[in-house]
């Protein structure tokens, strides 16, 4: 292959190394109203009265909205970024009466200025009839306290939700009789694991601009992944014609799952759309970490079945995910947990997967690279850490005795076959790179340190099943150079360069010659967007298929300039050749000029595809930590991955979408906590409270692949933007537990909560 | 208030409100490559130099800049091409957002030091977070940047 599994530099990469404007607060007009929220201090209150008179007597002051101006008996909407009918429910209104979180929107301000909308935000004088919240989501299901008690809030697809129970979604699923094998299983391991709702923390905070038109539609340029879901959500919210409405990305400043959801989107739409003035809203940092939409808050309760020489005969799982304040993607995260897990043990005999997903008063929960897969995954794969304890087996032993292989059959994950899989060369390669055989369990280092390792697996999928859907448009133009138009949207990890990548290896031509455009909701051909790592396998299949159908387009009106049947030729490229005589032929720049005259034939091809396969990407990671027993402090020292993306189609891309997914897993077992007060208030709301890892809290981080080939897949490519956040939960905690002697179920496994352990044993030992 | 600073070496002259801060000064003055990630100095996106020396443009008033340089990625697009292509050919540049930030105290740094060893890269550039890449490409990019120099200054002192 000359394009696909190369390392070529990503096609935005100058620009984005030079500082040019190319986000949304660069190309944003100047005479933009600055938009900013008011926001609930209670986490559960009625809106019982607003006088805004003083704060619009503030000079620059356009517009101020609060509930009076939204009807509160209109129908409802999910800010989720989900193909419709989204499972998310339909819980949300622009600005509600009553309001369910501390940062839930109270109004909406509108001016001039930052200054003169800051001024206004602080005169707006609000009273509220403050209730009770229900902040513990153990007590949430059946209380009498309704987060949403309201008649107009609505679930499209029957998902188990009741909003009179607090319930968001509910399922049960399995396979095999689970009771019965975990009688029959010598060894059980039994807990109950415990993860935050950690934050996605992209760079660049949520933000949106928008215009009025040429045509008086609605024009929208948000840092998002989903233009046409956010289109769709827009229509929604303001009860206006989707045709009134455009939505297109910039670059964006990082995502993560974050920008799946319209977080920002709908204030600037509202106050565009009733004032016909420019506006933009950039969410502060402390915004972005009070009111967005981070990880499920779960707990996974895991009680995993084995006989006495390491065999795991079944799984029985319960979940329980707090949602939040608001629905988003609480129905489908939390399946994640157990399908995305379980299928790992491929000897099992039977597998039990129950989930209730719970409304609270706190901030909603939404999408986070991992979905639901990285808390199931911390759980399961610490159980198995615990059980080749229990055992006095080795952690890669037992794996290698258990894993799933290519060709099995998967009942937990929707009963499909494991197409293709290197786990197993994965676990070896791992075991290697790590020198786990010196280094398992634990040496001191005689300075009141030791050093311990830990491992973990992961799975995620590529795409959703049956439901995603990509697409790509490729068109010639003057000169032979080509313009691939997608509704994918790189977020920063490549897709533009990726997906070109593929396109040059079908059309034989370099990725110079492939200009990339993407996405706008006018001009891209549908996709769902860039999520549920779908975009290399689903959107990266269509592209390959595109230009194959391209190249026919170009064979066709070759041919005709050569006056031979379309059979007759080939195109290497450059030239359509006859067959038979190879000198004559015609220029791929002869037949792009005689295309724009006196011609009939387009060349330019649209092909949407969707996968009744999600093929799983896998992965080994192995931590080194280095715990210093008198603080408790805990630092990775080294981190070694093998990872089964099927091809990389471009390995250094993938190569720093593992590393930089290995360090937010690693922020996620050491640093990254949420907290709330009594009142319901988020402790953790700058980068100064909530610790994501520096350069300094990491030593080493050391990727390789051991790929699988994929036939579903462009190339035989897989996905890698999720998978690669799994592995350090379970290893990492598995590697603390072989420093100190103590497990730890919930995360993070801070300094504070080493040391006290350790202190505890003392205490016990005396 | 009436200020003059030089700005990416160009004399300019300003009224601006006493509370103004730097970065807010500099982005409506068109250097949009200096990025805001947060409100608490904790990221390093809006680093920009001031009299040559790196500093936060979020914790610095623009009255402070009064009668002194300021330069931002804008002033040094040379050196930063230069530099940067080296991060690229790692694809660690990613979202690009942290980019600018991270690159200002990178050329910072190699005025401080010509060839900073690994600890002293980590813990020069320990304030500039980056949620995509892990760091570790950044690393690796830094490290093959001051490879190549090291290469292309051994040469050049071999010809003269």
């Amino acid at each position: 292959m000359k394009y696909v599994n190369k390392p070529v530099r990503k096609k935005d990469a100058m620009q984005l190394v030079t500082g040019k404007p190319v986000y949304m607060d660069d190309i944003a007009p100047k005479d933009c109203l600055i938009v900013k929220l008011l926001r609930s201090p209670h986490a559960n209150a009625i809106v019982t009265s607003i006088n805004k008179i003083a704060a619009m007597k503030v000079d620059g002051i356009e517009a101020i909205y609060t509930w009076e101006d939204i009807p509160q008996d209109g129908r409802r909407y999910t800010q989720a970024g989900q193909t419709y009918p989204e499972m998310s429910p339909y819980d949300r209104l622009i600005m509600d009466r009553h309001v369910r979180y501390v940062g839930d929107v109270v109004a909406i301000v509108a001016g001039r200025d930052e200054k003169c909308v800051d001024k206004a935000l602080k005169l707006i004088k609000v009273q509220y009839e403050v209730l009770e919240p229900v902040l513990d989501f153990h007590t949430a299901k059946d209380n009498k306290i309704l987060v949403h008690p309201e008649d107009n809030w609505e679930s499209l697809v029957p998902v188990g939700a009741d909003n009179k129970r607090n319930l968001c979604a509910h399922d049960e699923t399995g396979s095999g009789d689970i009771e019965e094998v975990l009688k029959n299983s010598d060894v059980i391991i039994d807990h109950v694991y415990h993860t935050k709702a950690c934050q996605q923390t992209m760079m660049e905070t949520f933000r949106t601009f928008c215009t009025i038109d040429t045509y008086g539609r609605l024009n929208v340029v948000s840092s998002t992944q989903i233009v046409f879901h956010c289109r769709r959500i827009l229509a929604n919210a303001l009860h206006i014609p989707k045709s009134m409405i455009r939505v297109s990305k910039p670059r964006i400043g990082g995502g993560f799952g974050a920008k799946q959801t319209s977080i920002s989107e709908v204030y600037p739409a509202y106050v565009t759309w009733m004032t016909k003035k420019p506006s933009k809203i950039i969410f502060t940092r402390e915004e972005s970490m009070t009111a967005s939409t981070p990880r499920h808050e779960m707990e996974v309760h895991v009680r995993l079945g084995a006989s006495k020489d390491g065999i795991v005969n079944g799984i029985d799982m319960y979940t329980l995910s707090n949602t939040g304040a608001y629905g988003e993607h609480g129905p489908t995260t939390v399946g994640l947990s157990g399908h995305k897990s379980i299928p790992l043990y491929g000897k099992a005999k039977a597998f039990r997967f129950v989930s209730d997903v719970v409304y609270t008063n706190v901030m909603s929960a939404g999408a986070y690279r991992g979905y639901g897969a990285t808390q199931g995954l911390f759980a399961v794969e610490s159980a198995v850490n615990e059980l080749a304890a229990k055992l006095h087996m080795d952690p890669f032993e037992l794996r290698m005795k258990n894993i799933v292989k290519e060709g099995d059959v998967m009942p937990a994950y929707y009963g499909q076959v494991n197409t293709s899989c290197a786990l197993d060369r994965c676990l070896e390669r791992v075991k290697k790179m790590i020198d786990w055989d010196n280094k398992y369990p634990v040496r001191d280092m005689g300075n009141g340190k030791v050093r311990a390792v830990g491992m973990g697996m992961a799975m995620q999928g590529s795409g959703i099943t049956s439901v995603d859907v990509g697409s790509a448009t490729i068109k010639v133009n003057d000169d032979g150079f080509y313009t691939l138009a997608i509704g994918a949207a790189d977020m920063g990890t490549g897709c533009d360069t990726i997906l070109a990548q593929i396109a040059a290896e079908v059309l034989d031509c370099s990725i110079d010659e492939i200009t990339v455009f993407g996405a706008d909701t006018d001009t891209s051909p549908y996709d769902s967007g860039s999520y549920a790592s779908s975009t290399t396998y689903v959107t990266g299949k269509a592209v390959e298929q595109c230009a194959l159908k391209v190249r026919e387009q170009i064979c066709k009106l070759g041919a005709e300039l050569l006056k031979c049947p379309e059979s007759e030729v080939v195109f290497d490229g450059k030239f359509v050749k006859r067959e038979d005589s190879k000198e004559i032929q015609v220029s791929l720049t002869d037949i792009a000029t005689a295309s724009q005259c006196g011609n009939n034939i387009a060349l330019e091809a649209t092909v949407t595809n969707s996968s009744p396969l999600s093929p799983p990407p896998f992965m080994v990671g192995a931590a080194e930590v280095e715990v210093d027993l008198e603080t408790g402090e805990a630092k990775v020292i080294d981190y070694a991955a093998a990872v089964d993306c099927g091809t990389p189609v471009n390995p250094n891309l993938a190569r720093v979408q593992a590393e930089g997914g290995i360090l937010q897993g690693i922020g996620m077992a050491l640093t990254e906590n949420i907290t709330y007060n009594k009142k319901g208030k988020l402790a953790e709301n700058s980068l100064m409270q909530y610790k994501i890892p520096t350069r300094i809290d990491i030593g080493h981080i050391r990727v390789e692949f051991e790929s699988s080939y994929e036939d579903a897949g462009p190339f035989g490519a897989k996905s890698i933007g999720e998978v690669v956040i799994n592995t350090p939960l379970p290893a990492v905690s598995d590697a603390i537990f072989n420093a100190t002697g103590t497990r730890f179920y919930e995360l993070p496994i801070t300094p504070e909560k080493i040391a006290m352990a350790a202190a505890e044993r003392e205490r016990e030992q005396d | 208030m009436n200020i003059t600073m030089t700005l990416n070496g160009k004399k300019i002259s300003a009224d601006i409100d006493a509370d103004m801060l730097l970065i807010d000064f500099v982005r409506d003055h068109g250097c949009y490559s200096v990025k805001r990630g947060c409100e608490t100095s904790n990221c390093g996106l809006c680093t920009v130099f001031l009299d040559e020396k790196p500093v936060l443009s979020c914790s610095v008033l623009a009255a402070r800049a009064d009668g002194r340089t300021v330069t931002t990625l804008e002033g040094l697009q040379e050196e930063a091409a230069e530099f940067g292509a080296f991060i690229a050919d790692q694809g660690a540049e990613q979202c690009g957002f942290c980019n600018p930030g991270f690159i200002m105290n990178a050329l910072a740094l190699f005025r401080e030091k010509e060839y900073p060893d690994e600890d002293e890269i980590k813990e020069y550039l320990a304030g500039n977070l980056c949620r995509c890449s892990g760091y570790e490409g950044q690393l690796r990019g830094i490290q093959a940047f001051l490879e190549w120099k090291k290469e292309k200054n051994g040469k050049e002192a071999a010809e003269a």
